[in-house]
């Protein structure tokens, strides 16, 4: 299957400019695009250029390994890994359910992951781009220029983030590769001094979450047209939401919506993935394309994460962040809001609605008990699904008679938001580069689209020295006419 | 004193595992009025772990960076980090500033050359050997944890280097 601008169709006599990797998101990225000789784009690509290998690096592992070994696939959301393969292991003990404890301090866990995660790309990942503008001084695009400017913004983008990690920090044991969750529970509850260190800033952060809220919103608002149409393309849109139609993040059943907005496909259980989920492979990616199998590889491919999560549950299950969820619902008109840049203002609607759930969450007796794991009947093979800060994270694990793991397969929330970013790139490079002379703001309008979907592209590796921005410019005869780099 | 140390680095990816390596030769030793910070990368939140500190290290591994290591102070910069998943010392050092609203502490960075960064790969021999070099560096520097005499280990390093 290919899409328009996927491919040209005489890519050999077309002008080559690579953005390599892309700056600002997690890993390693490249975006090419095929100019003709009048400065029309032909063809736009964003590739990954790193092969995780990580399913091959789990098989023949024990299985007790895994929860604290996935979280090697990625420096920023390594308690979604975590968590979801504990998830899936928990039937492999026979641990279904788990014990309301077990559940609680996950949750409580999950919700600090998605806290601090999404504070971070706000503030200091987006914030720089949205606050400035696009094509501002790149000297001034970033956290430090956003904490020259607006440093109460981006204090409060420091210490919601710390709070964050303060939640996984006292769940999971450590701030980073953490044993909290086991198969089967936990290994540890809260003690009342930890759930009472956590409450002392808990309404503070509920309140600054809620004022991101506005500010998103504000942003968007202030500047309609080019937010509601920036990489503007249109998708089904796909997550858990609870049986009740509910926003859950840890845990519920999937559900698909079409671009309209009408639910097409409802109460989708997760253990059966495999038999709606397929990913096609193209040559040029390492990542594959997912697609809903009974709509194709060109209808079936979707997008996930907040922009997708805010509009396909029923309603949020917490006081402030519904309000806010209904704002943003009006803002379409009746029509689901596809536009990249709204993954801004869905994304701080979810933080709320984090701070919410961990509020909530800490006056609840049953984080402090001791009844932390549950055990059954054995089981081969669990599937876990959860909901990470970018999108739906799939674990699928079978473990052997020797509890080694004989089969592991992850699908990541980026790769569920492969298809999508392509689009949104595509659309971005028609509307602003098609016949214009190339500067680095306008390269950074692609960085832009791509950021919206906080894309996580490789597991982290972040050595002194590398990761420089480096824009090649090439002719049709692949001479090179111009280079620039910058960081590293 | 208390010292502030950051390694940084994830321990599945070959060479990156240079930092979390290196400290963890320093949790075995757990010495008064030192701080130990590990973690895969450096991060806005980090600035915050400089609170009360007097000194500050960052230990992380480096591509295409001196052989086997290098050893110099450094400074708060606003820069232009390509990565904001990743900030550099100096960008840590510069949050620090502009939201506590006063200089950090005195900040040395001990870059140590890795090779190869594969995922499941162990160390390889060229970075055994940077490792080993940087260990007796970082032995040296726990034994005085003084900016003064960091410097002067730093002058020296940097004479080497240009002579």
């Amino acid at each position: 299957m290919s899409f328009e601008l996927e491919t040209a169709t005489n890519r050999e006599s077309l002008r080559r400019v690579a953005i390599d990797p892309v700056s600002r998101v997690e890993g390693h990225g490249k975006v090419t695009l095929l100019l003709d000789e009048a400065g029309h784009v032909k063809e736009a690509r964003l590739h990954i250029v790193e092969f995780r290998g990580f399913e091959k690096f789990i098989q023949g592992r024990p299985y007790w390994e895994v929860p604290v070994m996935v979280q090697r696939l990625c420096g920023i959301c390594p308690v979604s890994h975590h968590l979801a393969a504990a998830k899936a292991l928990d039937p492999v003990v026979g641990a279904v359910p788990i014990t309301a404890t077990a559940e609680k301090i996950r949750r409580l866990m999950h919700y600090g992951q998605i806290l601090q995660s999404h504070a971070l790309h706000f503030f200091h990942l987006s914030s720089p781009d949205l606050l400035f503008g696009f094509e501002s001084p790149v000297q001034q695009r970033n956290i430090v220029g956003v904490a020259g400017a607006y440093p109460e913004v981006a204090r409060q983008g420091v210490l919601l983030r710390k709070f964050g990690q303060e939640v996984i920090r006292i769940t999971a044991g450590k701030r980073v590769h953490g044993t909290g969750a086991v198969p089967g529970g936990v290994n540890k509850s809260l003690t009342p001094a930890e759930r009472d260190e956590l409450l002392q800033d808990a309404d503070q952060m509920i309140q600054w979450s809620r004022d991101a809220v506005h500010l998103a919103r504000r942003l968007h608002e202030t500047n309609g047209s080019l937010y509601d149409e920036f990489g503007l393309f249109r998708s089904h849109i796909f997550s858990l939401v609870r049986a009740d139609g509910a926003m859950d993040l840890y845990d519920g059943h999937l559900r698909l919506r079409d671009a309209r907005g009408q639910i097409v496909r409802d109460d989708l259980a997760c253990d059966d993935y495999e038999n709606f989920i397929r990913e096609e492979v193209k040559s040029w990616s390492y990542m594959k394309f997912p697609y809903i199998t009974e709509l194709g590889p060109g209808r079936g491919w979707y997008k996930v994460g907040p922009l997708a999560r805010v509009q396909n549950c029923d309603f949020i299950p917490s006081t402030l962040a519904e309000i806010e969820r209904q704002a943003f619902i009006a803002h379409g008109d009746g029509e689901p809001i596809h536009a990249p840049l709204a993954y801004h203002w869905a994304r701080m609607i979810e933080m709320l609605h984090a701070a919410e759930v961990i509020r909530s969450l800490l006056d609840d007796p049953d984080i402090l008990s001791d009844k932390r794991m549950a055990e059954g009947p054995r089981g081969r093979e669990g599937v876990g699904i959860i909901e990470a800060p970018r999108g739906t994270l799939i674990h699928h694990y079978r473990v052997g008679d020797d509890d080694l793991v004989s089969y592991c397969n992850l699908i990541v929330s980026t790769t569920h938001n492969n298809q999508a970013m392509n689009e949104a790139v595509r659309q971005v490079a028609r509307r602003y580069l098609d016949g214009r002379q190339l500067t680095e703001g306008l390269l950074n309008h692609i960085e832009v689209a791509i950021r919206a979907f906080d894309p996580c592209l490789s597991c982290a590796t972040h050595a002194l020295g590398k990761m420089p921005l480096a824009v090649e410019l090439l002719d049709a005869e692949g001479k090179l006419l111009d280079h620039a780099s910058s960081g590293g | 004193m208390t010292l502030v140390v950051f390694a940084v680095g994830n321990p599945s990816r070959g060479d990156d595992a240079l930092g979390p390596l290196l400290m963890a030769g320093l949790e075995a030793r757990a010495q008064t009025g030192v701080v130990l910070i590990s973690d895969f990368q450096l991060q806005i939140e980090h600035a915050l772990d400089l609170d009360g500190c007097e000194l500050a290290l960052f230990i992380d591994a480096g591509t295409g960076t001196p052989a086997p290591f290098e050893f110099r102070e450094t400074a708060p910069a606003p820069g232009r980090p390509v990565s904001s998943h990743s900030l550099p010392p100096e960008a840590v050092l510069n949050v620090f500033a502009d939201i506590r609203g006063v200089p950090p502490p005195p900040a040395f960075v001990l870059c140590v050359r890795g090779e190869d960064f594969g995922l499941g790969k162990d160390l390889s021999a060229a970075a055994r050997q940077h490792f080993d070099a940087a260990a007796a560096r970082l032995a040296a520097c726990l034994t005085r944890p003084d900016a003064a005499y960091w410097r002067r280990l730093a002058e020296a390093d940097r004479r080497v280097v240009t002579t």
